[in-house]
């Protein structure tokens, strides 16, 4: 009787320590929070300041002034050598006897796999929610004009890329910074490259790692129910641990052939939609363009639309950002400038293909809802976005539009969430890692320290819900592409000096195609 | 006369087949070149992740030290000790394409064979290598059994 009332005591103590006791966890947690916050809060925002007087964050002018200065002294690169660019993706211009080294197809492939995502699903709607039809306008044209970064960046890339004896190669701005500079007797490469590699490792950790594993939970527990994150996080850690670090090629096999897969299959559902309703597609762009330069009613009209339509494409196309000129270093080339050309095919079908579909689908189902009076669309209660037909927004927005046409798709869309995850943290996780070795040198003990502090971000991610550490990672993104633009446009006269010299061959006939 | 015969070599018993009656052809002829060719399969149109590219050079390097010596090395060996005029080739690409095309650039006579080595799925919808390039040559092709 003695133990059975000792037993009792216990249970009622445990039984009132442990709220106390959770409480004290979650008060550990909100303060961990709160610190990461302060420290970093300057930090994020200075990066996602606005341009006084405006609501226009600088960093996405930024971006865009970048894009435009690029596309005018590169002539319009990306229309002029467009067809060409595909002919090089085609083959035509291979070497047989290179058979067997990285096609420009494959560096093209995974770098699309690195930003094909959900930028491209969730983003878009965010976009469409908040800037309206016109966004789509807005967020193309960043797309045609994010091509002339990419190219200058990926250019750039392979031209200074290191090929070790062993026959390896890396590559990426951190190389370029710091050998182009010193080509052109210009000081503080070194400088830049280092900062570019600390932006770069963190965000690695934060948007191409935490934030993805944050929505791939948030994704699998829309089909499953509620559970706790850390699940999602072991599993998904350990399946890119034994990717990354133990080189089980299986796994990165079978995602390399089901991502193109679900990509397809998306750009194909998004079709049979937009077929469905063929006779609203010359609506739907009508919507389009008369929500650019009106903004049909959105909150803050035609600048509302401008601003989203840019952000999402930046966002979601990564051009200027630098994380593109590590996936393209890896080709087989002689001529780095062919690697340029083909990389600006990349926000075209990340930005101007898939995110158009996505907003197609949105504006053509009718989830926005208009103002039948005015034909204007009608803002939600809190005046932020416009009214959605069941309240969605961001992913489930496109869930819902694509879901009012093929009843079960939503299902195919989050295992699509889930495997863009896997594959945007399979991509950054080389990112990082090349910036980690660039910074710490390459040796199998660091990259591993590197590998699986990744993994535990991972866990991490999935996890808690870190805002102040992602808002912190998606400006770490951003300011890669502060450094990277600064370098870029310092070395953009050695890429125009290829440029000239490689279209002067093209025209004279000594870059000829192969027979195959 | 003076043949030239392109034979491919599978690392299996089928390519040693294929070998073993260019031997008997060759040894028939008055002066005959043997060039045996084996083809790592490969396409340049697959998804590999960054770290696979940033290693593909040194694979690719790897996997024709390993052809050449298990699989076209030996079957060099044995030739030029029977006293025959032997070349070992090693590339990577699609079987028929390659072979038709080795065959084509050194204009050879004829391109030697075994029957198919792979079977599966795969080959039964698209057709094994040999089919291939039995359908797609553009010199004759003697396929041994």
């Amino acid at each position: 009787m003695n133990i059975f009332t000792k037993l009792l005591t216990l249970l009622g103590a445990l039984a009132m320590a442990s709220p106390a006791m959770a409480q004290e966890a979650m008060s550990l947690d909100e303060k961990v929070n709160q610190a990461f916050a302060n420290a970093t809060g300057p930090f994020v925002s200075f990066i996602f300041a606005p341009i006084p007087g405006t609501s226009f964050p600088w960093i996405v002018m930024w971006l865009v002034i970048g894009a435009t200065v690029f596309t005018l002294y590169f002539a319009f690169v990306q229309f002029r050598f467009f067809g060409h660019a595909i002919s090089l993706v085609k083959g035509d211009y291979s070497n047989p006897d290179d058979a067997g080294e990285v096609s420009h197809f494959q560096a093209l492939a995974t770098a699309l796999s690195g930003t094909v995502g959900l930028g491209n699903i969730a983003g878009v709607a965010v976009a469409v929610g908040i800037g309206g039809p016109g966004a789509t306008f807005w967020m193309i044209l960043a797309g045609l004009l994010g091509m002339a970064s990419k190219f200058t960046e990926c250019t750039l890339g392979v031209k200074y890329r290191n090929e070790y004896p062993d026959g390896t190669v890396s590559g990426g701005p951190m190389y370029y910074m710091s050998k182009g500079f010193d080509e052109l007797g210009l000081p503080g490469g070194k400088i830049l490259a280092i900062l570019f590699s600390i932006f770069c490792i963190l965000g690695a950790f934060g948007g191409g790692n935490m934030f993805q594993a944050n929505q791939a939970h948030a994704a699998i527990t829309g089909l499953t129910g509620e559970y706790p994150g850390w699940i999602t996080g072991i599993v998904f850690a350990a399946i890119v641990f034994a990717v990354i670090v133990g080189g089980v090629k299986s796994i990165a096999r079978v995602t390399e052939k089901v991502v193109p897969f679900m990509g397809i299959m998306y750009v194909g559902a998004a079709l049979v939609v937009l077929i469905v309703n063929y006779n609203m597609i010359g609506w739907a762009f009508g919507q389009i363009f008369a929500g650019a330069f009106t903004g049909l009613g959105v909150a803050g009209g035609m600048v509302g639309a401008l601003i989203q339509g840019f952000k999402r494409a930046a966002f979601s196309n990564e051009a200027g950002v630098g994380s593109a000129a590590i996936a393209h270093s890896a080709v087989k080339t002689k001529e780095p400038i062919t690697e340029g050309f083909v990389s600006l095919l990349e926000p075209l079908i990340d930005t101007v293909v898939i995110c158009t579909m996505t907003a197609l689908v949105i504006i053509i189902s009718q989830q926005l809802i208009v103002d039948a009076d005015t034909g204007n669309y009608m803002l939600n209660e809190a005046g932020s976005a416009i009214a959605t037909v069941d309240g969605n927004t961001g992913v489930a927005l496109t869930a819902a539009a694509f879901g009012s046409a093929i009843s079960w798709f939503p299902f195919v869309l989050a295992i699509a969430v889930i495997l863009f995850a896997f594959s945007t943290m399979i991509s950054w996780s080389y990112y990082g890692l090349k910036a980690w070795t660039y910074l710490f040198g390459e040796g199998e003990t660091t990259e591993l320290v590197f590998k699986v502090i990744f993994c535990i971000f991972i866990v991490i991610g999935a996890a808690a819900s870190l805002g102040p550490v992602i808002d912190f990672s998606d400006a770490a993104i951003f300011a890669m592409a502060v450094v990277n633009i600064t370098a870029l446009y310092f070395l953009m006269k050695l890429v125009r000096a290829e440029l000239v010299s490689y279209s002067d061959r093209l025209k004279a006939g000594v870059i000829k195609k192969y027979e195959h | 006369m003076s043949l030239k015969l392109v034979v491919g070599l599978d690392g299996h018993s089928t390519g040693e087949k294929a070998l073993a009656h260019a031997q008997t052809m060759a040894e028939k002829s008055d002066g005959c070149e043997l060039i045996a060719v084996y083809i790592i399969e490969w396409s340049p149109f697959t998804f590999q992740t960054a770290e696979e590219n940033a290693q593909r050079h040194k694979r690719r390097e790897e996997e024709i030290a390993i052809a050449m010596e298990r699989v076209v090395t030996p079957a060099v060996t044995a030739m030029s000790d029977a006293g025959l005029t032997i070349k070992g080739v090693v590339r990577h690409g699609n079987v028929a394409d390659v072979l038709d095309d080795i065959a084509k650039k050194a204009g050879a006579d004829q391109i030697i064979v075994g029957r198919s080595s792979d079977n599966g799925l795969s080959s039964r919808i698209f057709g094994s290598a040999t089919s291939n390039l039995v359908m797609s040559a553009s010199v004759p092709v003697t396929v041994v059994v």
